[in-house]
């Protein structure tokens, strides 16, 4: 089965299932975050570091890393100053 | 009957949960992931390949045995109190604005928190590309992916022997495995009965894969190197790999290019101590919660089991586990149910101390410039630490921010107080600021604290939405 979600804009299709780390990587997304000008994607991959961070149907500070992705879920970037 | 919330559904609580219930107690289990299994059977129903996965018919066992266990399974603890034991616990998607509170009861504890990977940093292990070894493994077990085409997989340990498989499975290359301990230090350290000893362990057909697997894909494994550098504008594209001497400073002039798109960093691992320390358990000087034959701890009730009273692997988590169940549940320490945990825990202990022959050395701080970034949350540069080097472990989180970020400390702690101890020669390791300690259990928001208001008053104020304590509320134990 397939989903859908929203990557800033673009229509990303994933697997029903999948974190959303797992979505935006097998869309050839490897970072979706900025850090102080630097890009950051996963890292520890069991939620101890929150470099893999997002905004997700409007919340922030989403690990992707922990988060099953859902059917229609709206995910944007995030920017640390 | 007796009240037992097992914390942590990995190896160790699984087997926790499992031996309480069997003897009678009313048990519940508690995980922060979607599905029991922990670490080692981190699963997905479609995606895992079976032949990721080790010592399935246990699991199978394990999980039949859970029938009459209350499973809380998308739920994070935190908070814990002592007198009466009670843990908090909220329900709900990962980070979503508001998962529900509970707050449940015990007459026992079983703590079964488990460990993250501990990664030294290296220059450029900010680029996109470099992940944990043990992100590595979770990303193939659960998601069936690997993060590049081709992956060096490096640091210290027999970890890196499954995360390479793993990714060869999954159809990755892996370019090298690079081990930091030497050929002759492994081989002093495990000894001439090294085979004999994982025979004994019941580690023998598992290393056997691992060693085919490599064989199998031609797959470079060196030792008594390490990755100095990793190069790339945007993306990884190379890392140094130099030899390194015994306290793991790098050889000048042993500098070799290894061109790659993915870097697997594991440097051991690193117990996850925060629900242990809220309880106000008794920490040793290696940073492990202590506890006595029966895997009790300092604190009445609260029991500990799996790596956080020490890295052994899933088989030395089972048996601790498995124990530890037992005597929450009340069934006392002469009783002949202990006695084939209590003989596997005696051969896992033995196993995993040879496992200090890949434990970290002082020198790697010399494979850092200036300019690395230590707390990768903050951005904090090595300089900064070196300058704070001489302050309390509060004064240098106020001074260069590193271990004030989203992560609190989780992924540079221990990397600080290396380097600070590098910085004050002459000082042994138990004198050093303790830096690695954190107060704050587990990611809220500040709305679902609002929403709990029948519970205690928060801690401090955060300025990212996704952690309770953006200062830390209290300065850690050893602040000098
Ligand atoms: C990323 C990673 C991957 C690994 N993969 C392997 C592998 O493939 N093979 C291997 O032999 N070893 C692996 N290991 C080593 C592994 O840690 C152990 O061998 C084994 O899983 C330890 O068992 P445990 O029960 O002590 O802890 P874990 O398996 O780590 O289980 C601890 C559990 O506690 C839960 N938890 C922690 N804090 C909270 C909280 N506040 N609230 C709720 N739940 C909480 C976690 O979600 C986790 O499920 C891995 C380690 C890591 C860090
Ligand atoms: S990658 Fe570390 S929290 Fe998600």
């Amino acid at each position: 089965m397939s989903i859908s979600i929203r990557f800033d804009g673009d229509e990303l299709q994933g697997r029903d299932g999948a974190t959303i780390a797992g979505v935006l990587l097998a869309n050839g997304q490897r970072t979706w975050r900025d850090a102080q000008g630097a890009e950051r994607g996963i890292f520890c991959g069991i939620g101890i570091c929150q470099d893999c961070i997002l905004t997700v149907n409007g919340v922030e500070g989403v690990r992707a890393c922990q988060r099953p992705a859902c059917d229609g879920d709206v995910i944007e970037r995030e920017t640390s100053a | 009957m007796t009240r037992v919330i097992v914390i942590g559904a990995g190896p160790a609580g699984l087997a926790a949960a499992a031996s309480a219930s069997a003897a009678g107690a009313d048990v519940v289990l508690v995980d922060e992931g979607e599905r029991v299994g922990g670490q080692f059977w981190r699963h997905h129903p479609d995606f895992t390949d079976p032949r990721l996965q080790h010592q399935l018919g246990r699991f199978g066992t394990l999980r039949a045995a859970l029938g009459s266990v209350r499973m809380l399974s998308s739920t994070s603890v935190w908070r814990v109190e002592n007198f009466p034991l009670r843990v908090h616990v909220l329900t709900g998607p990962t980070d979503a604005a508001n998962r529900q509170g509970e707050t449940l009861e015990a007459d026992a504890i079983v703590v079964a928190t488990g460990a993250h990977d501990r990664v030294l940093p290296v220059p450029g292990w900010t680029l996109p590309g470099v992940t944990s070894a043990g992100a590595a493994q979770a990303l193939a077990k659960r998601d069936a992916l690997t993060l590049g085409e081709r992956t060096v997989v490096a640091g210290a340990g027999p970890f890196l022997l499954p995360v390479a498989q793993s990714i060869a499975i999954l159809g990755g290359e892996v370019a090298e495995v690079v081990e930091a301990a030497s050929i002759s230090t492994i081989v002093r350290g495990w000894g001439a009965k090294a085979w004999q000893l994982t025979a004994a362990a019941g580690k023998a057909g598992e290393l056997g894969s691992y060693v085919a697997s490599l064989a199998q894909h031609r797959t470079p494994y060196r030792f008594g190197s390490a990755v100095t550098r990793i190069h790339g504008s945007d993306a990884v594209e190379a890392v140094t790999v130099q030899r390194i001497d015994p306290q793991w400073r790098p050889i000048a002039g042993t500098e070799r290019t290894v061109e790659c798109d993915s870097v697997a960093l594991g440097h051991g691992f690193t117990p996850r101590l925060e629900t242990a320390i809220q309880f106000g358990c008794e920490i040793s000087s290696t940073r492990f919660v202590t506890v006595d034959s029966q895997q009790q701890t300092s604190v009445a009730g609260v029991y500990a089991a799996g790596e956080i009273t020490g890295i052994g692997g899933a088989d030395a988590a089972l048996a601790e586990g498995e124990i530890a169940g037992l005597a929450a549940a009340g069934i006392p320490g002469a009783d002949l149910r202990y006695r084939s945990p209590l003989a596997a825990r005696r051969r896992m202990r033995a196993f995993a101390a040879r496992l200090d022959v890949h434990g970290i050395r002082p020198g790697w701080t010399a494979w850092l410039d200036d300019d690395t970034i230590v707390c990768r949350c903050e951005s904090v540069r090595k300089a900064s630490i070196d300058e704070y080097a001489g302050v309390s472990s509060r004064g240098m989180r106020l001074a260069t921010r590193a271990g004030l970020g989203a992560c609190q400390g989780r992924t540079c702690g221990r990397s600080v107080e290396d380097i600070v101890g590098a910085c004050q020669p002459g000082q042994g390791s138990d004198s050093r600021p303790v830096f690695d300690n954190r107060p704050v259990l587990s990611s809220v928001r500040i709305g679902e604290l609002a929403a709990l208001s029948d519970l205690a008053a928060p801690p401090s104020p955060a300025s990212t939405p996704t952690t309770v304590a953006d200062t830390p509320t209290t300065d850690s134990a050893g602040g000098s």
